[in-house]
């Protein structure tokens, strides 16, 4: 990131900027004041706490690695070729973005649902999706691939083709740019990218609970975790969400840690 | 094409603020009408409509307006201040709540009360026919979460006849449950007879004797901050009435219980 001598700001665009911020970050700090810090440890630290925690850093990351995996091809595709369609297709991936969760929940149940279009098929293998950790896994990483195609699309058109252009003339096959020229460049965009996508997943509720269902330790995330809490035991529930707000600022400050975000 | 993205964008900016500003308007139509709030359980949406409706056919000028909802989601919201006259829930438990939080204006009765039923497919693909099916490992069973009134029915259904349920989620609410089996995601879950009947055709019931143990009553009472408690109060007759009566035992509701 270069320094640049900035132009003057006109004065008065500072008072929506505060007021937008201070819309942010009051909520988060209002939360604050309604924790029972007497026994935060003991309401963070119970069974039912912990196997959350540990089951949306798992399924996140999970979820996170099939983004990096079919999200970096997905953004080379439409960043580095033209085909008919293309901004049709590109505006379909990017359709989960915009589309509430749980809309999202219910194409999922239809597809990979025991009764959905290829329920039955994998039924067939002995695979059943319902109600198993995999089905976490998938509606997080449907609402997570939009942000990791649209952060690497956007890397790879900044970037250019220039590099890529000049390794093929010296004779390199399309693998060997794509993995020694184009993806060392687009490193920091990748990066950021998936450091979206696991934020994303991590917080992903509303497919989670129309899709996956909720039993403790396989389906039961973070978020699913706290809303149930909320019905009977208010305190653990915001002890809860500052857990989930903690770790969110940690994978923020990670992420500006690279430089990337 | 950056120009026509640039008016795009302003006429839809156009069309969002209009939409906004009508919608406004909208809400402050009925300004010159009395507005009888009432809070209500998520499984009163059919009864108290119909019943709201009845309501506002005998009392010219009033309004009726639901705030439909998980019972312990109501009191929480009443508990931070929020404005009603009548609230009416799914379970003793969190009435008792209200009341010990002085949100009531008098007594709180009971009007109904409401049994677990099974829920299957229509085609009951596991062949459900008993409570004791339901723990067979190879039935996939979905119910509510101990923590809302109808997981904590499912809890003493299960004590009383022994049976342990392995469920392959335990759900926020009844509804939540009733879609996995109308989705036929589910084998079979744990749900009140009135969302059975409310259903239709798309879930089949099937009655257990055991039932009787995990009847959840619903009792309904006027708010102390209400403004209009003597609409209220009617509101609360006709419910508690032959009419409230007939409405509710049409959705499969029982009694109160003695």
């Amino acid at each position: 990131m270069s320094r640049r001598a900035h132009v003057a700001l006109p004065g008065w665009l500072f008072v929506p900027a505060a007021g937008g911020a201070l819309f942010v970050v009051l909520p988060l700090a209002a939360m604050l004041t309604r924790v029972e810090w007497g026994d935060f440890l003991g309401l963070v630290s119970s069974d039912s706490s912990v196997d959350a925690l540990l089951l949306s850093l798992r399924t996140s990351c999970a979820s996170t690695l099939l983004c990096v995996l079919f999200g970096v091809p997905m953004a080379m595709v439409l960043a580095r070729t033209s085909f008919r369609g293309q901004q049709l297709v590109r505006s379909l991936v990017l359709l989960p973005l915009v589309l509430p969760p749980v809309v999202g929940g219910i194409a999922l149940l239809y597809t990979f649902g025991r009764r959905g279009l290829l329920g039955e098929s994998l039924d067939v293998l002995g695979i059943q999706v319902a109600f198993a950790t995999t089905a976490v896994v998938l509606a997080q990483t449907f609402v997570a691939l939009p942000f990791m195609v649209v952060s690497l699309e956007g890397a790879l058109r900044t970037a250019g083709g220039r590099f890529e252009s000049v390794a093929s003339t010296l004779g390199a096959g399309p693998t060997t740019v794509f993995r020694r020229v184009t993806l060392p460049l687009v490193l920091p965009g990748l990066f950021s990218g998936a450091v979206l996508a696991f934020a994303r997943s991590l917080g992903e509720f509303g497919a989670t609970i129309t899709f996956a269902g909720s039993v403790q330790g396989v389906t039961r995330t973070l978020p699913v975790e706290i809303y149930l809490q909320r019905v009977t035991d208010p305190d653990a529930a915001v002890a809860l969400s500052l857990v989930l707000v903690v770790v969110a600022v940690m994978v923020i400050g990670l992420a500006r840690g690279r430089g990337s975000l | 094409m950056r120009r026509r993205a640039a008016a795009l964008g302003s006429v839809l900016l156009l069309v969002a603020a209009v939409a906004c500003a009508s919608g406004e308007g909208g809400d402050r139509e009925p300004s010159g009408a009395t507005t009888l709030t009432v809070y209500a359980a998520a499984s009163l949406t059919e009864t108290f409509t119909e019943l709201g409706g009845l309501f506002e056919a005998d009392h010219e000028g009033v309004e009726v307006t639901f705030a439909f909802g998980g019972s312990s989601d109501l009191v929480a919201q009443l508990q931070q201040g929020a404005p009603g006259d009548v609230l009416a829930t799914a379970d003793a438990a969190s009435m008792r709540q209200a009341v010990g939080d002085d949100l009531l204006g008098g007594d709180p009765v009971d009007f109904a009360s409401n049994t677990l039923q099974i829920a299957v497919p229509p085609d009951n693909p596991a062949g459900v026919a008993s409570l004791q099916d339901l723990a067979a490992p190879r039935v996939q069973v979905v119910v509510c979460a101990p923590q809302v009134p109808c997981g904590s029915a499912t809890g003493k259904v299960e004590d009383a006849a022994g049976v342990d349920i392995d469920p392959v989620s335990e759900e926020q609410s009844v509804t939540d449950v009733l879609d996995k089996v109308r989705t036929g995601e589910a084998d079979a879950g744990l749900v009140y007879v009135t969302d059975v009947r409310a259903a239709g055709d798309r879930v089949r019931g099937v009655r257990f004797s055991e039932s009787s143990v995990g009847v959840n009553t619903y009792p309904i009472g006027f708010l102390e901050g209400g403004k209009h408690q003597d609409l209220a109060r009617e509101f609360i007759e006709l419910v508690t009435g032959d009419v409230g009566r007939r409405i509710l035992a049409d959705a499969g509701f029982a009694g109160p219980q003695p």
